[in-house]
């Protein structure tokens, strides 16, 4: 499959003229990732004071983070916080919601996702999604991971056949299930059946792989196998991860942000927001005083 | 002393308290009675319907139900005629054109209602905004409370001219006619069936068809749908079982003629039309009136199949969602 540029988001040619962006930033000499670092790191996603309402009520408050390149950033907070909204806000899937309304900017390798003229259906390509309760189409476990390049117009079946394969060596599945792809995904184990989603998201190629909870419903073997996974991941994805198990986020993730009331109030490396964070806040929530 | 042990029971007294009450225990018992009563009363009226039908054989052969070698005065042979013509000197009793005439009508309009209710169903579940679906489904409702004898009078005196002016038939009163109209019948339940299944589709299958880049249309055709397909497969053979038993409408605009034809546009009986027709007028005890209880065991038959088919893939549905 042909890889996916930025541009690729733009059903009109600029962005300039819709005026959303600062020249600067809409057509960097160098690509911005490489430019904007966050501890050392290249920056993939930079949101900018985002702010998502449902209805009366506002989800998230004047969200600034910059999430860096093939990293893994793992998203912590209480219950309600956010997280999921701000999430989904990345690749602009709280569209579909009914009364939510999104303010501010989210960049992606330096092209606000929310400006007009945005191709929505190429940004989900390129920032991908893994859902908190595992969700196969009740479909045969080739079409599940075959369901998104079908989507983009790839019919030949040895195509198909190499892209599936491919989706789901990366997603540490193949060996489980090469004999039995015709079989329905919902036969499969808890801990299957999320690995098929995380296949199916990455078959079509994406940059980003946003992944809400996906290890809480299962158990620790299956955690484990999709923990070493994201860690496998990373070095060709950017992550970006909610969690709501401290370890998990210790574990698997470089960058942490902290959540708080639809609030940024902390972001870091995960390092030092476990052992030094600047905030009494998020030193009471990590060490479980608080939540 | 005493008050003590009520308020704190021992483990062994708490655990050898008998667990009874007296209500729930009257309501449960009343539930059942309810179910064992319907399955009773299907029962019985399955019993009755054959008991009678059966003794069609003491006199006719079983045959008989198929055809009948008679004389052709016109052709001046003999020959094998499927007929259904119960009152003349050598009565026929072929089921045969009445299961034609049947299928004729019930299964175009199942096509047709499914055709329409399909898509109103997806239309009212996936696409029509909140406020469009409050006036829209009651609407539906107010279309499923027309008594069909007013569909039947619609169709034989305004559709059924209209259809004869486009289409030029031979006769006026045809199984197109009686199916448009059953079609009319049946396609309220179609669309309900149809929504519950659509919107019993899971959100987050719909999410994650979005999520991979999938438009609204992709997603209803490529998830929604397929999910839903046995959902739809049952409202469309429940749909069917309902055209089958279909009475006043093909009663009034079929027709009536018991005639073994393919032609759409031909005339003709139901099994339904013909009980309807022929039971008021006939002999209890009779030949004849022992063969329209087996006509209405067949129609009985399918019907009960039918829905229990239906019922079945709807079990299998709500298992396989997870639901
Ligand atoms: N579809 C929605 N419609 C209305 N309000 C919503 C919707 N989704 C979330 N909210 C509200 O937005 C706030 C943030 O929700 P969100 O799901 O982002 O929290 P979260 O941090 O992911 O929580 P959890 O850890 O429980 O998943 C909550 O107050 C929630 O009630
Ligand atoms: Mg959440």
């Amino acid at each position: 499959m042909r890889t996916m540029s930025v541009l690729d988001m733009f059903e009109f040619k600029t962005d300039e003229e819709t005026g959303t962006l600062p020249r600067k930033e809409a057509r960097p000499k160098t690509p911005l990732s490489q430019i904007e670092t966050h501890e050392g790191q290249p920056i993939k996603i930079m949101t900018r004071n985002l702010s998502v309402f449902y209805g009366i009520n506002q989800a998230l408050i004047n969200v600034t983070m910059d999430i860096p390149q093939k990293a893994v950033t793992a998203l912590i907070g209480p219950s309600g916080c956010g997280k999921s909204t701000f999430l989904r806000s990345l690749n602009r899937m709280n569209d579909s919601i009914l009364g939510a309304r999104t303010d501010g900017k989210v960049l992606i390798d330096g092209i606000n996702i929310y400006a007009p003229g945005i191709n929505v259906v190429a940004l989900r390509r390129l920032a991908g999604m893994v859902f908190q309760k595992s969700n196969p189409f009740p479909k045969s476990i080739f079409d599940n991971v075959a369901y998104g390049p079908r989507l983009h117009g790839i019919q030949n079946a040895s195509v198909l056949e190499e892209l599936v394969e491919e989706a789901l060596k990366k997603a540490a599945l193949w060996e489980e299930v090469k004999d039995r792809l015709g079989r329905s995904a919902l036969e499969l184990s808890g801990g299957q059946q999320q690995r098929v989603c995380i296949a199916r998201a990455l078959a079509v190629n994406p940059e980003i792989v946003l992944m809400d909870e996906p290890a809480s419903a299962l158990d620790p073997i299956s955690t484990a196998k999709i923990e070493e996974l994201i860690h496998e991941l990373k070095k060709n994805y950017t992550i970006v991860i909610v969690t709501h198990n401290m370890q998990q986020a210790a574990r698997v993730s470089d960058f942490t942000g902290y959540f708080y009331l639809g609030s940024l109030v902390e972001f870091g490396t995960t390092k030092k927001i476990f052992t030094t964070p600047d905030k009494k806040e998020t030193e009471d929530y990590i060490t479980g005083r608080f939540g | 002393m005493r008050s003590m042990s009520v308020s704190h029971p021992t483990t062994h007294e708490l655990l050898s308290q008998k667990g009874f009450r007296l209500k729930e225990w009257l309501i449960e018992r009343m539930l059942v009675a309810a179910g064992i009563t319907s399955i009773a009363i299907i029962l019985l009226i399955f019993l009755f319907l054959f008991k009678e039908g059966v003794q069609f054989f003491k006199t006719a052969s079983p045959f008989d139900l198929i055809g009948k070698t008679v004389f052709d005065p016109y052709e001046e042979r003999h020959v094998f005629k499927m007929m259904w013509q119960a009152v003349s000197v050598l009565p026929k009793y072929s089921l045969i054109p009445l299961i034609c005439g049947s299928l004729l009508v019930a299964l175009p309009a199942t096509i047709i209602a499914a055709v329409f209710g399909i898509g109103c169903a997806i239309y009212l579940s996936e696409m029509a905004s909140a406020q469009l679906r409050e006036f829209l489904k009651p609407t539906l409702e107010l279309l499923a409370g027309i008594p069909s004898v007013v569909i039947g009078f619609f169709m034989l005196t305004l559709a059924a001219s209209f259809f004869q002016g486009i289409f030029h038939t031979k006769f006026r009163l045809n199984a197109f006619v009686g199916a448009v109209g059953v079609a009319i019948a049946t396609f309220p339940i179609i669309v309900t069936l149809v929504e519950d299944a659509l919107r019993a589709v899971p959100r987050d299958l719909r999410d994650a068809s979005y999520a991979l880049g999938a438009t609204k249309w992709q997603t209803i055709w490529d998830t929604v749908v397929p999910t839903a397909i046995s959902g739809i497969s049952a409202a469309m053979i429940l749909g069917f079982g309902r055209a089958l038993g279909e009475t006043m409408i093909v009663v009034m605009a079929t027709g009536k003629a018991p005639i073994v034809t393919g032609n759409i546009f031909s005339s003709v009986r139901t099994m339904t039309a013909n009980i309807a027709a022929e039971l008021g007028s006939v002999a209890q005890g009779s030949e004849h009136y022992y063969a329209l209880f087996l006509v209405g065991s067949v129609l009985f038959t399918m019907t009960f199949v039918l829905n229990l088919t239906s019922e079945i893939i709807l079990t299998k549905m709500r298992r396989k969602l997870r639901m």
